[in-house]
């Protein structure tokens, strides 16, 4: 087929990661592991091999047999948790790093922007830094020189365009830096989270730049976390998920699929343990009892979690509510809230929290669950540990769906009685207000 | 950007993506231009005397070299040559050679996050730091050129050849820069390595002395160190006649360097595709 622009084929990236066991406060056991881990590296270094920290090697897929074609003109959405592989593969594409197995067919000029203001340099003036960013990112000085002023244009600097970048603003810096990018022409755009800087009104302006790029017929590569602006630019998405292709078709399929590849990995991380407890995992369960990822506003929320205790005296579960920003929006303590401590017997419990119903607006949350010792010094803690998806928010079976989104806030907020409206009596200061 | 070919598809795959290398880095020179602005642009910010610094340190160095092996050690200068000219006729390839090492050889490092975040054929980086040293060097010419005005001391033809000269300087220096380069992205240990070599090569060079004081029967042993062909080689050009090449260790001069061109120039590019992992 002709009008395939990119094929990857099994395609594939490993890396070898070190990790460092438990030290122990020996002098002896330093002594020979600090001797094997230089023997390590010596040999390594002659044989030519990068090295690595750690006591313990690891091979580890970032990517492994991933398979996929995109034709010319598609604007397409990478999605997926952190470290599931996304960068390493717009790495790969863009020719920053090579695949350990398989292959990718590219044909065109690909464009990647996997950071804005790539090398620009604090001394240098913005515009020296255009020409220097647009040369990093592939463009001849003409090119430059030709689009100068439209670039200044859209960035918006104009009055500190001959100023050192190391005196702008964050805002102005992104904005300059990602109007460079803007500017690129190329066959393949491949773009990673640059929309994480800026404004709102700035953001709002990438995301237009990045529609009219797709609507000019480019082929467009999206990685974003932002799923509302992924649904409004994409029609297709590939989800990764753990360094495989997850998913790949629709763009509504896909976010949902994306939700539910986030708790599957959130549930095989490990957590980690703190002095005298440890958290093992957690979940959301639904009215049977099964785990689930979805939350049902009105419904109580049934979370489970599993914790192990050493059978120490005064411990404490607490959960915190984080909203889509990850701002934290509710929280609940076992022991200030229900006088509830920890069981004193050492061993791993099943803790059934089952909380009232709150109307969720539709979103992405997340739990932060924590152990701590009399309410004040952390024993153990697990950010994120537990996410979870509102689709729909319809209290009282309103027509409409509200969303984290509409920027007013996670929760609606439900009455407890009937609204009602009295007339006060005219006192003569009442505003003048527009006609009817 | 030059239009690329775009009738054969670019087929990424390991051990791939070579044949078209060359080429590529001809089509990003504009690239290794601008980068070489950009090092040569903010070398002087916010420093007071600016680019008197490139005056300074050279001509410094060579006031000390005088006095010391001159003055104080009473080494001997080459036929008529005034000492301080001898000296900073050597002095000046051994500092574009010791500047192109230190500066290439850190490069890749401290550009590690274009490195991580676009593509270009690396070898740019390396290659683009040999502007500043270029410049301070083109400083020190004219010190030098001051210098032969106050002694009086007029070159033969021979200096018409000084540029031929500079360019073995810059390749001399090329060829260790990038093979050390790519070895301190895997092994830092070469940040240390560096300088040393750099600090006992100021030594072991016949910068501060004529390379004439060398016993003859190892005259061609020394010449394995190439700077000693370089720096003969400058000799001869400003100092014409009084300081004749010696003709076989020239030569084992350069074979070095072209071996260690080739064998930077390769190391360099079976380590270039892992650069972004390791860096």
């Amino acid at each position: 087929m002709s009008d395939v622009i990119i094929r990857a084929d099994k395609l594939g990236k490993k890396f070898v990661i070190g990790h460092k066991t438990e030290l122990h406060a020996v002098l002896g056991e330093r002594v020979t592991r600090s001797i094997t881990g230089f023997w390590r590296k010596g040999v390594d270094m002659l044989k030519g091999r990068a090295m690595v920290d750690g006591d313990v090697l690891e091979e580890f897929w970032a990517l492994r047999d991933v398979d996929f074609e995109i034709k010319r003109g598609e604007v397409v959405s990478i999605i997926g948790h952190n470290g599931a592989g996304k960068t390493t593969l717009l790495k790969i594409l863009s020719r920053i790093t090579e695949p350990t197995e398989g292959r990718v067919e590219i044909k065109g000029r690909v464009a990647s922007l996997l950071e804005v203001g790539t090398g620009f340099h604090g001394e240098l003036s913005g515009r020296e830094n255009i020409f220097l960013n647009g040369a990093i990112l592939g463009m001849s000085r003409a090119e430059v020189r030709q689009r100068f002023d439209e670039i200044v244009e859209f960035s918006g600097v104009e009055k500190f365009i001959d100023t050192p970048v190391k005196r702008y603003s964050v805002g102005m810096y992104a904005r300059l830096a990602f109007a460079v990018a803007a500017h690129l022409e190329s066959e393949i755009l491949v773009v990673d989270e640059v929309l994480a800087v800026g404004d709102a009104e700035f953001q709002a302006r990438c995301l237009d730049r990045m529609s009219k790029v797709a609507d000019a017929g480019r082929t467009v590569l999206f990685v974003s976390h932002n799923l509302a602006a992924v649904t409004a630019l994409t029609t297709r998405a590939i989800v990764f998920q753990s360094g495989r292709v997850y998913f790949d078709g629709p763009i509504d399929a896909a976010v949902a699929h994306y939700a539910t590849s986030l708790r599957r990995v959130k549930s095989e991380g490990k957590w980690g343990k703190g002095a005298s407890t440890a958290l093992i995992s957690a979940a959301m369960l639904d009215d049977n009892g099964i785990p689930t990822d979805r939350y049902e506003p009105g419904k109580p929320m049934k979370v489970r979690v599993v914790l192990q205790t050493n059978g120490v005296r005064g411990m404490t579960l607490e959960l915190v509510l984080r909203d889509e920003h990850n701002l934290p929006i509710s929280f609940y303590s076992t022991s200030v809230f229900s006088q509830v401590s920890l069981p004193g017997k050492a061993g791993r419990y099943e803790c059934d929290i089952e909380l009232q119903p709150y109307w969720l607006a539709a979103g992405e949350y997340c739990f932060d669950f924590v152990t701590t010792y009399t309410n004040v010094s952390v024993d153990h803690r697990v950010d994120n540990a537990l996410r979870f998806f509102v689709e729909r928010c319809s209290p009282d079976s309103i027509p409409f769906n509200f969303t984290q989104n509409a920027g007013k806030g996670a929760m609606a907020m439900r009455l407890a009685g009937p609204v009602g409206f009295t007339e006060i009596e005219a006192t003569g200061d009442e505003l003048q207000l527009g006609p009817r | 950007m030059t239009p690329f070919d775009y009738s054969k598809p670019l087929v990424l795959e390991a051990g791939g993506a070579s044949r078209q290398y060359w080429i590529d880095l001809w089509r990003y020179r504009e690239l290794l231009m601008i980068l070489a602005w950009r090092d040569v642009s903010v070398r002087y910010k916010q420093t007071v005397i600016g680019i008197a610094w490139a005056f300074a340190r050279p001509f410094m160095t060579m006031v000390v070299f005088t006095v010391i092996f001159g003055a104080v050690a009473k080494l001997p200068t080459e036929g008529t040559a005034p000492y301080a000219i001898m000296v900073f006729a050597g002095l000046l390839p051994w500092t574009l050679f010791s500047s192109v090492l230190t500066e290439a050889s850190g490069s890749l490092v401290s550009n590690a996050n274009l490195i991580s975040k676009v593509y270009f054929p690396r070898l740019v980086i390396p290659l683009s730091t040999v502007a500043v040293a270029l410049i301070d060097f083109g400083v020190s010419l004219s010190i030098l050129a001051g210098l032969m005005l106050w002694y009086g001391f007029a070159p033969g033809w021979q200096i018409l050849l000084l540029p031929l000269f500079v360019a073995l300087a810059l390749l001399a220096a090329i060829g260790p820069a990038v093979w050390a380069s790519a070895m301190i992205v895997k092994y830092r240990d070469f940040r240390f390595i560096i300088p040393f070599v750099t600090q006992i090569g100021l030594y072991v060079s016949p910068v501060g002395f004529s390379s004439k004081v060398v016993p003859e029967q190892w005259q061609l042993l020394y010449s394995i160190n190439p700077m000693v062909g370089v720096i003969d080689g400058f000799r001869w050009c400003i100092l014409g006649g009084d300081s004749p090449l010696y003709g076989p260790g020239f030569l084992i001069s350069m074979l070095v360097v072209v071996i260690m061109l080739v064998w930077g120039a390769l190391t360099f590019r079976r380590a270039e595709r892992a650069f972004a992992d390791l860096i």
